[in-house]
């Protein structure tokens, strides 16, 4: 995780892409706070989505690259445990920030300010379940030379029941209604990801070390 | 227990063997069963008092649309079977059904499509349905794309695998989430307890259709593993010994 601070720009690109993207949608569809705050969850959920993507494109590049992982699986310790870690410090640094940057978002596409711990508790979660499922594919396309796209089309089809109670968490918070029910789903992806997928991501990189 | 005969799947000449006998004892039934389902579906069956002669389509489209789960589900457990004891010839099928079940998926989308024109009055609509079997075809087109990108065949084999075996456990929640999401599609009319709601002179021409349908994936599935086979094991003797005859 210290080593990530190091990179700074490596941690940065996702959130400015999620900044950028989120500033478009504003210039393509129309700057009326009306229409805007009508597609905000959409177009926060699909923003988030994607720069979660380019964040999961180097979550055991770099390690595969000079052989960490390698002496991860060599280690005699449990490739399963460690690549837990690996991930929960990956959510740490990607998911994390953009959650706590979700706000800052919401609030340029005209959403009320009542429904900030909503859309923050929502993506923070969402993207504890996209972390780990990405821990997955991402093992699963180590090694494999502009894995980028492959990457996205194995991940988006998987994503796609986070992206839809996620957006109608977001839809929820925003209209001031309860949240629970959406936020129950996400929760419950999250603990079928947090033991079922790194069971998966082992199996997928030690796989891809062979 | 004796378990010589589970091994000897595992052989790749004698599966190929196997596969070759079997071949015309699926694809003559399903040849005899799609001509009889279609005559009786497209000439016997009366027209539906609604949609007129436009459900007809039904007899093509919910078969594939069955199929394109069914092929899912063997790829996945051909999948898990190569996984759990190595056997290099479940991954052949497995990678014989994905093809398959992808142009399954696509019939089944266009034939729905070619249907929801005149009825619904557009092509598509984002129906969860629709799209939970769209986002079916986006895991079949990721599974092979993740085949093809992997050079070594065996590597390609096993992570491929768990690919199919994560989307296994993705593709009932796809599913569900997008059926809550919201819904236009008819309710199923045919897969569900108790009594069927359609008549019987429109549901047997159906249910000849769906056995049809089914037999012609396993006879395709079958030629396909021949070929699969082959060519995985182009570099051995018996290959070369079958070739030559």
């Amino acid at each position: 995780m210290r080593l990530a601070f190091r990179n700074r720009a490596q941690l940065l690109h996702p959130l400015l892409f999620f900044g950028i993207v989120t500033t478009l949608f504003p210039l393509a569809l129309s700057p009326e706070a009306s229409r805007l705050r009508d597609v905000a969850p959409g177009v926060l959920w699909v923003a988030a989505l994607l720069s979660s993507l380019l964040a999961i494109e180097f979550l055991f590049r770099d390690d595969a690259q000079d052989g960490t992982l390698e002496q991860y699986a060599l280690s005699g310790q449990s490739l399963t445990w460690l690549l837990f870690a690996k991930t929960v410090s990956h959510w740490l640094l990607a998911g994390l920030p953009l959650a706590l940057m979700s706000p800052v978002a919401a609030y340029g596409l005209g959403v009320p300010v009542g429904a900030v711990p909503g859309i923050v508790a929502s993506v923070a979660l969402g993207t504890v379940a996209l972390s780990l499922l990405g821990a997955v594919t991402a093992g699963l396309t180590i090694g494999i030379r502009r894995g980028g796209a492959l990457l996205s089309l194995l991940t988006l089809p998987l994503a796609v029941p986070l992206l839809i109670f996620g957006a109608q968490a977001t839809a929820r918070a925003i209209a001031g209604t309860g949240i629970a029910g959406p936020m129950y789903f996400l929760a419950a992806f999250t603990v079928l990801g947090i033991t079922l997928a790194p069971l998966a991501a082992a199996a997928a990189v030690r796989i891809s070390l062979e | 227990m004796d378990w010589t005969w589970f091994h000897r799947f595992g052989s790749p000449p004698h599966l190929y063997r196997l596969a070759g006998t079997l071949v015309p004892w699926f694809a003559w039934p399903a040849a005899i069963l799609l001509a009889a389902g279609l005559y009786g579906g497209l000439v016997l069956a009366p027209p539906d008092y609604q949609q007129g002669d436009g459900f007809r389509i039904i007899y093509v489209h919910a078969p594939s649309a069955w199929l394109s789960l069914m092929a899912y589900s063997t790829m996945a457990v051909a999948a898990a079977l190569g996984l759990i004891w190595r056997m290099k010839v479940a991954h052949a099928v497995a990678a014989s059904c994905a093809p398959i079940g992808a142009w399954f998926t696509v019939a089944a989308l266009v034939t729905g499509m070619l249907w929801g024109k005149p009825m619904w009055g557009t092509y598509w609509a984002w129906d969860p349905r629709l799209t939970a079997e769209l986002v079916l075809l986006f895991l079949y087109l990721g599974y092979m794309g993740l085949r093809a990108a992997i050079e070594d065949p065996q590597r390609a084999d096993r992570a491929s695998a768990v690919l199919a075996i994560v989307g296994v456990v993705n593709v009932p929640i796809v599913h569900y989430s997008v059926e809550w999401w919201n819904s236009i599609h008819q309710a199923p009319s045919v897969m569900k307890f108790g009594k069927p709601s359609i008549s019987w002179p429109m549901l047997s021409p159906l249910l000849i259709m769906f056995v049809g349908f089914t037999l012609f994936f396993a006879a395709l599935v079958l030629v396909r593993v021949r070929g699969e086979i082959l060519r995985r094991e182009r570099q051995s003797r018996w290959v070369a010994e079958v070739v030559a005859q």
